[in-house]
């Protein structure tokens, strides 16, 4: 495939019509080509991923392998972190609520806040970091090292192997963790509770769960789905299309997980606009 | 419909008795950006055959057989394996070639993540689906035996030398009983005692699995073992061609350079 140059095709169409234009200019065409040309690469990165899963010979093995390694040795980071989350929400939000005598509507504020919001984008943000700078430089050491080749040439699909079952596991063990997060955040609220009350843990749980409704789940379940495929995606692109340089390995893990965690951010704000739209 | 695998055995047979050649290259160009890498490269590789290609680095050598398995994708010319058009086939096809296509990676790239014995048996159960566990097990003894390094099965590839590293991707090249080896910078990297197992290992696996390879090298003590013929690269083009000691008695400054 032939890819013409930018700057050739505006140096000359600038000279056929007689415009002076700085270097400035140029560099300015350059980035909006490079940014569009990752726009369109990434597509064409999604679309195969969508392509590879529904053909045959799925990765069954190595599918299992990844959702052990993204959901299973997680967990120990998420449950800490959705248990610190509870109690720290408790403790900050207790206080406005003493002032206005409505002690007894902790539990339920806390709930919802961490079921809707707090869980799924904290645990996605924490993935983000450990699944997604792992994933990217994962797959930028093996292109480096040449393992992705040798896959290709002993007539295994590497994309296949490699990137549709990272972004499946990511995409089936992201909700999971965010339900993990969910209990570990209620049960450190319920410890944030007794720090400063007396409440029994089925008292708890009652407050809790009944200012849940199916439609504080939902939302967020699907979010997180969304969150994983984010992950997964972004961190298998950067990996796999990284360069030939040791270098380019770290630049694959470290923009892995700045993207990733800025399009967390933008699905959320999406997801939020949407959930408004429906309640 | 006749299976493409058992195709390229038979025309592989045919060849045998015929001698015709079982790669052959015309006119091969490639670049990358605004740099011309191969210019203009034409080569056969006969069966049973120890094919060397030699060239000062960056001369395009490693393009070149990645060329021939299309890791890379030629801007002109053609590349027939097994008289069959490299650039026609679909990935099925390509895949069925590539089946009998064994690659030593300059760098080993043995799979950080598996042990010794994971390695050899991603390649063996992909592409003999029909092995038992004992057949598989068998097999990667069998090869691990033939590159001396039985003990290592159990072991990671970060627990290697540089000279395991390479036996092991051997081995696990060898495991799927390749019809054509294609080895890049095999000796690159090892201490000059290393250098000469590995160049016996090459000729061992050419006697013991009957394959015609091409090595990349720029080894001169490698090219001294291995070749039964010699190919020298210069600036993207085919400079010289011909027997060892042709070369050996060659008066041509950058053959002499080599050659020493």
């Amino acid at each position: 495939m032939k890819v013409s140059d930018p700057i050739k095709k505006v140096k000359s169409f600038a000279t056929d019509q007689s415009i002076k234009i700085t270097e400035n200019t140029y560099a300015r065409v350059y980035k909006t080509n490079s940014f569009l040309s990752v726009l369109g690469n990434m597509s064409l990165f999604v679309a195969r991923i969508i392509r590879e899963t529904f053909s045959v010979h799925f990765e069954f093995k190595e599918f299992l392998r990844q959702c052990f390694q993204i959901g299973y040795k997680s967990l120990p980071l998420i449950a800490i972190t959705g248990a610190i989350m509870g109690i720290v929400l408790t403790i900050q939000s207790r206080p406005a609520l003493v002032e206005f005598g409505a002690v007894t509507l902790l539990p339920g504020m806390v709930a919802v806040s961490l079921i809707r919001e707090i869980g799924p984008v904290v645990t996605a943000l924490i993935c983000a970091g450990k699944i997604g700078s792992g994933m990217g430089a994962e797959l930028g050491s093996m292109k480096v090292s040449e393992q992705i080749d040798a896959m290709e040439v002993s007539a295994t699909n590497p994309f296949k192997f490699l990137v549709v079952t990272r972004v499946l596991a990511a995409t089936l063990m992201l909700p999971i963790l965010v339900l993990f997060a969910d209990a570990f955040g209620l049960v450190g609220s319920w410890a944030g509770v007794n720090i400063k009350g007396n409440v029994n843990l089925v008292l708890f749980v009652s407050q809790a769960f009944g200012s849940l409704d199916f439609i504080d789940f939902f939302p967020a379940l699907i979010k997180s789905v969304v969150f994983g495929t984010v992950i997964g995606i972004v961190g298998c692109y950067k990996g796999y299309t990284a360069g030939r340089g040791t270098e380019s390995v770290g630049i694959a893990a470290n923009s892995a997980v700045v993207i990733s965690s800025l399009m967390v951010i933008v699905v959320d704000m999406i997801a939020v606009q949407i959930t408004d739209m429906m309640l | 419909m006749k299976n493409l695998e058992e195709e390229i055995i038979s025309k592989n047979r045919v060849r045998n008795a015929s001698s015709e050649p079982l790669i052959v290259i015309n006119n091969l160009k490639k670049g990358f950006k605004n740099q011309s890498v191969l210019r203009d490269v034409s080569l056969k590789l006969f069966d049973g055959e120890n094919l060397v290609v030699l060239g000062k680095s960056g001369t395009g050598k490693s393009v070149l057989i990645k060329c021939i398995v299309r890791l890379l994708v030629p801007e002109s010319g053609t590349i027939e394996v097994f008289g069959r058009n490299m650039e026609t086939l679909n990935r099925q096809e390509l895949d069925e070639v590539r089946k009998k296509i064994g690659f030593l990676f300059q760098s080993g790239a043995l799979y950080d993540s598996m042990t010794v014995k994971q390695n050899l048996e991603f390649p063996l159960r992909r592409i003999r689906k029909k092995m038992t566990d004992k057949e598989v097990n068998e097999k990667i003894g069998e090869v691990l035996e033939n590159v001396g390094l039985l003990h290592a099965l159990n072991k990671m590839p970060s627990q290697l030398s540089g000279g395991m590293r390479k036996r092991i991707s051997l081995a696990r090249t060898i495991i799927v009983d390749p019809l054509i080896m294609l080895y890049d910078e095999p000796t690159t990297g090892l201490d000059p005692a290393t250098s000469d197992e590995i160049s016996s290992l090459i000729n061992d696996v050419q006697k013991k699995y009957k394959t015609s390879s091409i090595i990349i090298t720029h080894d001169i003590q490698c090219a001294r073992t291995t070749a039964d013929r010699i190919i020298m690269l210069h600036e993207g083009e085919v400079f010289s061609e011909g027997k060892p000691e042709d070369f050996e008695k060659s008066t041509d400054p950058l053959i002499k350079s080599f050659f020493k």
